[in-house]
């Protein structure tokens, strides 16, 4: 007689089902609030700047008549509740008005530059989570011995790193002494507009023009500027993973395994590590989060024309539409990411549900 | 009974004592046990010594050179370091070692009055969301929430924007930013303390929820709170080094040294000295404060090791 493994009753997993539905509602209705938030707080930063929004129309020249027909035009008649209800409704129609600099709408000036800084920060958290991960477990399984306290003290120099600065010296070092790499901006002039933008990121864009130049121009260009920024989240990810591996360590489980006669290399790279995934997942995608706005100073030192360069250089020309938008850019990909790591967490670990 | 001395004979032996005579004793022994535990953890200690040597040098700037951060020397102009100038001088023949030490200054203030904005907002948003508990909690952790949600750097940057540039604005944009890590501290904190009998016992005696808040349930959030706040003043310096680099910050001719970063980029390749000296300033003082804030945690948070 064979046993056949109980099927769990259907009850049971309609409430699961439920569960997560509910659980996925729940973190929607957060997600929308705090959007809403981010949005109440682009509002009043709009409101407070010192330009009048009317005189930067008509000028400070014009008579009372035109200037008052030009507030009312602009809605800043209205009460602020009312001004604020039409600013969210022309948000969620994509509206973020126009940018004073490029004369074009900033939505548009915004997906034309975010995939060069997408680019620049997943290149980044490629090389902190290649070298992040490793150096982890190496601190955790010689916890308190000189390579771990390399490790703290390595991770605590990139704490402590102003990011321009590393980048100046990394230009001066590999760049200007050693040649070892190409200086700022994306490609070389003569590169520049050679292939065909599909999605944005040069490197794949080359590549899928099959153009090899382009793509190793590229590459030499965007080597520095990700490294630099692939330390600073290195340091966190190697942080958060040496911790998460010691909890793992001292279990019993990891005891038997060895017990049993396993290498420690397997124990630690197939038993421990796959444990810790689910909270590395969310460490990952929070320092994505923190490499998007890194990246507002790394692009400014390596001219990389990014979201980061377009907030800056819209700052300096008062262009508040563009810099709101940008802000509301990075904020809406802060606030997705929480989503998605959040959503990871439940699906890939049964304990979450 | 002649064997157990009446009066310890040493401060040693005072601060150690097993059962100590008075609350000033207590206390006092409680700080030498931390600096014991502190002191010996070498990184911690040299990251003490850095912050000391910032405060000796925001303090006796003026004996520390005889020269002024602002006097322009146009004749030497991007001079090397010398014997004379020790870290050279910048584009308008200003000492840069000079500016370092005054500069010493306004990185102190900085991180001096983001503390004093951010410690009390988060101190008291965090124990009344904790102690009362109900629709106001959910209220004021919803927006701790919404705020820590926020991407610091560019939130700070737009603040900085909106309310113009300057040193004051840069302290609010980073103040802004800055406390909600605190409110979630402090209210974690005082939901456990506030079911304790000790708060109950003055509940009973008729103690008002203000004085309880603030005589019993701040005064023991303060440790954990300032620690944190050690661990970040790292990360407030180089917001505000960076604003001062975007030009957003500190303005010219203040010798503020995310400022002085930006001011002698357009000389790197040639005169690199007045680029990376200032930049090497910053990274110094965040290191130090990381470690000892490191060290720190060790110490009053021992479920971190």
């Amino acid at each position: 007689m064979t046993t056949t493994p109980a099927k769990p009753p259907a009850g049971v997993r309609r409430s699961r089902a439920s569960a997560f539905a509910w659980h996925f509602i729940r973190l929607i209705s957060t997600l929308a609030l705090t959007f809403l938030g981010l949005t109440i707080v682009t509002f009043c930063i709009g409101r407070v700047i010192p330009i009048d929004p009317v005189i930067a129309v008509v000028g400070d020249r014009a008579s009372p008549e035109a200037y008052e027909r030009v507030r009312m035009e602009l809605g800043l008649d209205l009460p602020l509740y009312q001004q604020y209800w039409n600013y969210l409704i022309k948000l969620l129609h994509g509206d973020l008005g126009i940018a004073v600099l490029t004369a074009r709408p900033v939505l548009e000036d915004l997906m034309r530059v975010f995939p060069a800084t997408l680019e620049l920060a997943t290149v980044a958290i490629i090389m902190g989570v290649c070298f992040g991960v490793p150096i982890g477990v190496l601190a955790a399984t010689n916890q308190g011995r000189w390579p771990d306290h390399l490790i703290r003290l390595v991770g605590l120099v990139g704490y402590s790193m102003p990011v321009f600065w590393l980048g100046l010296v990394g230009l001066l070092v590999f760049y200007n002494t050693l040649d070892w790499v190409s200086g700022p901006g994306r490609v070389d002039v003569y590169y520049e507009d050679v292939v065909q933008p599909v999605t944005g990121m040069l490197l794949i864009d080359s590549l899928l023009a099959g153009d090899t130049g382009v793509f190793w121009n590229a590459v030499s260009h965007i080597i520095l500027p990700a490294a630099i920024l692939g330390y600073l989240s290195l340091a966190y990810i190697a942080r958060m993973t040496r911790s998460f591996m010691l909890g793992q360590l001292h279990q019993e489980y990891i005891l038997t395994a060895q017990v049993k006669g396993l290498s420690r290399s397997r124990v630690v790279w197939r038993h421990a590590l796959p444990n810790i995934m689910v909270p590395l997942i969310t460490v990952v995608a929070l320092s994505y989060g923190y490499l998007l706005e890194g990246a507002v100073l790394t692009e400014t030192v390596f001219a990389w024309p990014g979201l980061g360069r377009y907030i800056t250089s819209a700052l300096f020309n008062a262009d508040m539409n563009a810099v709101l938008g940008g802000t509301l850019i990075v904020g809406t990909v802060f606030i997705g990411l929480n989503l998605l790591s959040d959503l990871a967490y439940y699906l890939v670990d049964p304990r979450a549900r | 009974m002649s064997e157990t001395p009446l009066r310890p004979t040493s401060w040693h032996e005072w601060l150690v004592a097993e059962a100590p005579q008075s609350r000033l004793q207590a206390r006092f022994g409680r700080w030498y046990a931390n600096w014991l535990a502190l002191k010996r953890n070498p990184l911690a200690v040299s990251g003490l010594l850095i912050v000391v040597v910032l405060f000796l040098m925001a303090v006796f700037a003026p004996w520390m050179t005889d020269k002024s951060p602002y006097d322009q020397m146009l004749t030497e102009r991007l001079q090397p370091p010398s014997a004379q100038h020790w870290f050279g001088t910048d584009e308008l023949g200003r000492d840069i070692f000079t500016r370092i030490i005054y500069g010493s200054r306004i990185t102190l203030l900085v991180v001096f009055l983001v503390s004093a904005i951010v410690l009390p907002i988060g101190l008291i948003v965090g124990t009344i969301a904790g102690y009362f508990g109900g629709w106001l909690d959910t209220i004021l952790m919803r927006v701790t929430d919404i705020f820590l949600a926020f991407p610091r750097l560019v939130m700070a940057l737009a603040f900085a924007a909106a309310l113009g540039p300057g040193i004051e604005n840069a302290v609010v944009a980073i103040s802004i930013t800055a406390w909600p890590p605190y409110a979630r501290l402090a209210r974690a904190e005082t939901m456990t303390l506030r079911g304790r009998d000790f708060i109950l016992a003055a509940r009973m005696q008729g103690a008002s929820a203000t004085r309880i808040l603030w005589s019993h349930i701040m005064p023991l959030c303060l440790p954990s709170v300032i620690v944190r706040l050690t661990l970040d003043m790292a990360g407030i310096i180089l917001i505000a080094a960076g604003l001062g680099f975007l030009g957003l910050g500190a303005q010219p001719p203040s010798p503020e040294w995310g400022l002085m970063v930006s001011s002698g980029r357009s000389y790197l390749l040639d005169q690199w000295w007045v680029a990376t000296i200032p930049g090497l300033a910053i990274f110094i003082v965040s290191f130090g404060f990381n470690l000892l804030g490191d060290g720190l945690r060790d110490v009053f948070d021992p479920r971190s090791q």
